[in-house]
């Protein structure tokens, strides 16, 4: 392993240094102060991802397994910035539910391990080391979601998690056994040039796409996230509903768009199909859930169908919307979700009901609140109309206006329940609402982030256009 | 900074003061002196552009442009004809009304006023915009503060009647964003680059077919919010639930947002699909004209009466708009002005009348003309207005509607426009019912002997509609002069297609 690589694989041997500098930590740090751990991960963590921003050449390593360019480097780095803001908004819950237990370093540890797996999953330059990131993003996060042990629900997500992440990766797992026995290859570089449509390829096709399906909780392979979500601790929950998720969607798009674009005709029609299937479930759902928790759950699913719309094209304007999308959608679901962690940690409340009357209790966190949904629901000037309204634009560009249609109806089924909370928060009022409470500093500076996120991502329009040169690379 | 972007630039930083304000009396005359700024800035703009005509006979003057996102040939496009200039005078007058009006809001004013100003913010910058996705966010940020403009600071089933007309118009926003993506991706039919830009679309020969199934897509989109039947339901509930100077902003000036995208984009930029649909849409519209007037007939809820008085009139609007024909487009926005003067008018003092009687039943009502002699007043002048008298601004813009409809030489469209012009009779008979019951007659509750008098707030407000509206039935000339002129581009491009 020469520099050359070393500076290829900087993100991957960095995230590994802080994991094992955390177990030194762990060991030297007194036992009456093991509260510091928090300081030390997130300062580690934060110095991670401001290096991360210094740009990476183009290259590839291990004869092809590994490969990185600007694209895929620029999408680690929104991870990064995701999972900075997932540390700062969870960091509360960790110092006083779990530092107690002695549980705060594993946290971390199993965290970034999780990242460390999509990492090599999102670089990866053949099926096996695609899947070996899989699992290894996969695999800690399921410790992490029955990481409440003292809570039943807790456990019963875990095991709900790990059950079907199982079945999903297997299924995934044999999908790709059937495309090696169709084209003798492992490589993407290679199986581009010899990948035909033929039953078998087909049904690996098939396969093999069930267990991203599963990652990106697209309907039908949806049914473990409401109730893992629910049983989870949040911060373990925003994790799994814009990192994994984020993560899954953008190397389905790369295999998609490279590796399987022979199959083109066939994954098209399997795309608008399950798009529609998602928006519409994950909408209809989403209606009628009280508890926040599960009410993310669903919306995230919807979002998922939104992606599809991009996804479907098959151009470099299909990777930037979608990826500009997913930044976007990083950052104004983990504003929701830090608001209802922020209340959850302070109250224990999680259900809409009890938002009732907030705005005039806590007038910052439901504007923040107010601002994510609206961005969820895509509602101009804030970042989520212009992620949608791009998305839509991708899919109208190869004439699917049919299916930019149904997705505008769900739109507005979705508004209708973003609107719910709203007027919990803005017009109902309350016998005994949520007390006024101030927010750690984490917490606050974990919002202020995706706050300005929200703001600036929409209006400032360079990022869009940077993207959109970064999307060329797979698209040549 | 150019003359235009202030209209934006102007309520942003009015909506930052009020951010930092403390309480009712800082809120109030923040937003008040932010409006009356936009007010002479429309004013400087109605002289400014006067004297930019004379030598400049492009169809949008004081135009800028700004590249915005580049990949979508997404621009900053602004600029404005004859027919902005009067509605962004219109709009002004109408806000800063309705800020003397909200005078004594006192449940959460700070964010009465910052919503208000949001709404006025997304008005202001559709009227300026000649670029579709610019127009689109505008028109999206002016839909969206209605929601909690009505679901806090409204009365009655507040919240069912917000989401209501939330979900409609947000709904119709979706549609007509597929419409607008249609318009975009066919916007090379010619051979350029994709645009958004309108006035480079309108002279591109967008292909019949793609005209044909976008064309109902923009209108709708458009046309809900200018209350098109059957898609009006929004409107009785939501102005009956709203606060008063939310109606009078609703209708007043966010409804004819509606009208203005249907012309600006429905009509000009898709001509072919218009005539295609026209006999479809013009069946529509009529309906509404018709139904508009016995619904107002058959209400006693005065907000009720008006909302449903409202559908009739801006029914008339679509209706004229669709007969592609110069003296009809005129009378559109004609009617489109007058109705936002008289209609804030209405909804001005039904507010006044509500706050003194705390009822809008006019059953329950009676003699107001003995105990609020100066509201009544302007009552019966706002209800000769709407039913088109000759002097008032009603009339203007009524006649050029049904005038320039009755040229059309189809069978079809002539009926349809005797079947509307019939409206007016019933227009005048539940105007006249109203004010019969409401104001003539004893007084029928002894509690109305001893009301407080207007507040000199009111009548400031009051006075801000009333004179603009005398003032356009009295000389209607250089208004109909300037918007006619500003039709002419419109017509001749569309005409230019066919």
């Amino acid at each position: 392993m020469n520099l050359n690589s070393f500076i290829a694989m900087r993100q991957e041997i960095f995230l590994l240094t802080i994991l094992l500098l955390l177990i030194v930590g762990e060991i030297f740090i007194h036992k009456d102060k093991k509260g510091s751990i928090i300081h030390l991960a997130l300062f580690l963590f934060g110095i991670h991802t401001i290096i991360g921003f210094f740009a990476i050449e183009e290259s590839s390593l291990f004869g092809g397994m590994f490969r990185t360019n600007t694209l895929i480097h620029f999408f680690k780095n929104v991870l990064n910035v995701g999972v900075l803001i997932v540390l700062l908004q969870s960091a509360d819950w960790i110092q006083e539910k779990m530092i107690p237990l002695n549980k705060g370093t594993e946290f971390f540890m199993l965290l970034f391990s999780s990242l460390l797996g999509m990492y090599f999953m999102i670089s990866a330059g053949d099926f096996l080391m695609f899947y070996i990131g899989l699992e290894l993003s996969t695999l800690p996060v399921a410790a992490l979601v029955a990481w409440e042990t003292s809570k039943r629900i807790s456990s019963e997500a875990g095991v709900k998690f790990i059950l079907s992440a199982g079945l999903a990766s297997g299924v995934s797992l044999f999908g790709i056994s059937l495309l090696y026995a169709a084209t003798g290859s492992i490589y993407f570089a290679d199986i581009i040039g010899v990948l035909t449509t033929t039953n078998l390829t087909i049904l690996g096709f098939v396969l093999f796409f069930a267990g991203l399906g599963f990652k990106i909780s697209l309907v039908p392979f949806h049914f473990w996230t409401a109730d893992v979500y629910e049983g989870a601790p949040i911060g373990v929950a925003s994790y799994l509903s814009v990192i994994s998720k984020g993560a899954a969607a953008f190397i389905l798009m790369i295999l998609l768009f490279t590796v399987l674009k022979p199959l083109i005709h066939v994954w098209e029609n399997i795309v608008y199909v399950i798009a529609l299937a998602t928006m519409f479930i994950g909408n209809l759902f989403a209606l009628r859930q009280q508890n926040m928790k599960r009410f993310l759950a669903f919306s995230s699913i919807a979002q998922a169908g939104f992606i599809l719309l991009g996804l479907i094209t098959g151009t470099q304007l299909g990777t930037a919307t979608v990826v500009y999308f997913i930044m976007v959608y990083i950052f104004t679901n983990l504003a929701a979700f830090g608001v209802v962690q922020a209340i959850s940690s302070q109250t224990g409340k999680e259900n809409r009901d009890d938002y009732n009357g907030l705005y005039r209790t806590n007038p910052n966190l439901s504007l923040v609140m107010m601002l994510a949904l609206f961005s969820l629901a895509g509602i101009p000037p804030v970042a989520g109309f212009f992620g949608k309204f791009f998305l839509f634009a991708a899919a109208a560009s190869k004439g699917y206006y049919l299916l930019v249609f149904l997705a505008v109806v769900n739109v507005t089924i979705s508004l209708y329940y973003y609107l719910l909370v709203v007027r919990a928060m803005f017009i109902r009022k309350s016998e005994n609402p949520i007390p006024f409470f101030k927010s750690k500093i984490y917490m606050r500076l974990g919002l202020i982030i995706t706050v300005l996120g929200i703001l600036v991502l929409g209006l400032y329009s360079p990022l869009y256009d940077y993207i959109f040169e970064l999307s060329n690379v797979f698209n040549k | 900074m150019d003359i235009l972007s202030l209209f934006v630039i102007v309520p942003v930083l009015t909506l930052l003061a009020l951010v930092l304000s403390k309480g009712l009396k800082q809120a109030r005359i923040i937003s008040m002196i932010g409006s009356f700024i936009q007010l002479g800035m429309a004013i400087n703009l109605l002289f400014a552009y006067f004297k930019e005509r004379a030598v400049n006979k492009s169809i949008m003057l004081f135009t800028q442009d700004t590249v915005w996102f580049k990949n979508f040939n997404v621009h900053y496009a602004i600029g404005v004809d004859g027919i902005s200039v009067a509605l962004l005078l219109l709009t002004s007058i109408v806000v800063l009304a309705g800020v003397f009006i909200s005078w004594k809001t006192d449940d959460l004013p700070k964010e009465f006023f910052i919503s208000l100003l949001v709404l006025a913010t997304g008005v202001y910058g559709f009227f300026i915009s000649i670029d579709l996705f610019t127009m689109f966010v505008f028109y999206e940020i002016a839909v969206i503060p209605m929601y909690l403009l009505i679901g806090i600071w409204g009365s009655g089933p507040k919240e069912y009647s917000a989401m209501k007309l939330t979900l409609m118009l947000m709904g119709a926003s979706a549609v007509l964003l597929v419409g607008v993506l249609g318009i975009y991706f066919n916007s090379n039919a010619d051979g350029g680059a994709l645009t958004f830009n309108i006035l480079e679309i309108a002279k591109v020969h967008i292909p019949f077919e793609a005209q044909k199934l976008f064309f109902p897509l923009t209108f709708i989109g458009f046309a809900v919010l200018g209350a098109l039947f059957p898609f009006h339901t929004w409107s009785p509930d939501g102005h009956a639930s709203a606060p008063t100077a939310v109606s009078m902003l609703h209708a007043g000036v966010l409804m004819k947002l509606g009208g203005y995208g249907v012309f600006r984009i429905a009509m000009f930029l898709l001509p072919l699909g218009a005539i295609e649909w026209s006999w479809f849409f013009i069946i529509l519209s009529a309906t509404g004209v018709i139904y508009g007037a016995f619904g107002a007939l058959k209400q006693t809820d005065l907000k009720y009466i008006n909302a449903y008085s409202s559908v009739s009139h801006l029914g008339m609007v679509l209706f004229a708009l669709l007969m592609l024909n110069k003296t009809a487009w005129n009378g559109a926005i004609l009617q489109s002005l007058s109705h936002g003067f008289m209609t804030a008018l209405f909804f001005a003092l039904i507010g006044m009348i509500y706050g003194r009687t705390h009822t809008r039943d006019i059953t329950k009502l009676g003699g107001l003309l003995k105990v609020m002699p100066f509201i009544s007043v302007i009552y019966v002048i706002a209800g000769l207005a709407s039913l088109g008298l000759p002097g008032f601004s009603g009339f203007i813009a009524e006649m050029n509607i049904f005038v320039g409809a009755f040229q059309h030489e189809e069978m079809f469209y002539r009926v349809a426009t005797v079947i509307s012009v019939s409206a007016i009779v019933v227009t005048a008979v539940y105007i006249l019912r109203v004010l019969g019951i409401m104001l003539m007659g004893e007084v029928k509750n002894e509690e109305f002997l001893d009301l407080p008098k207007v507040t000199w707030f009111e009548v400031t407000g009051i006075m801000l509609l009333l004179i603009p509206m005398m003032g356009m039935g009295v000389a209607p000339l250089w208004l109909s002069d300037m918007t006619m002129e500003s039709v002419q581009p419109f017509i001749q491009g569309v005409l230019n297609h066919l």
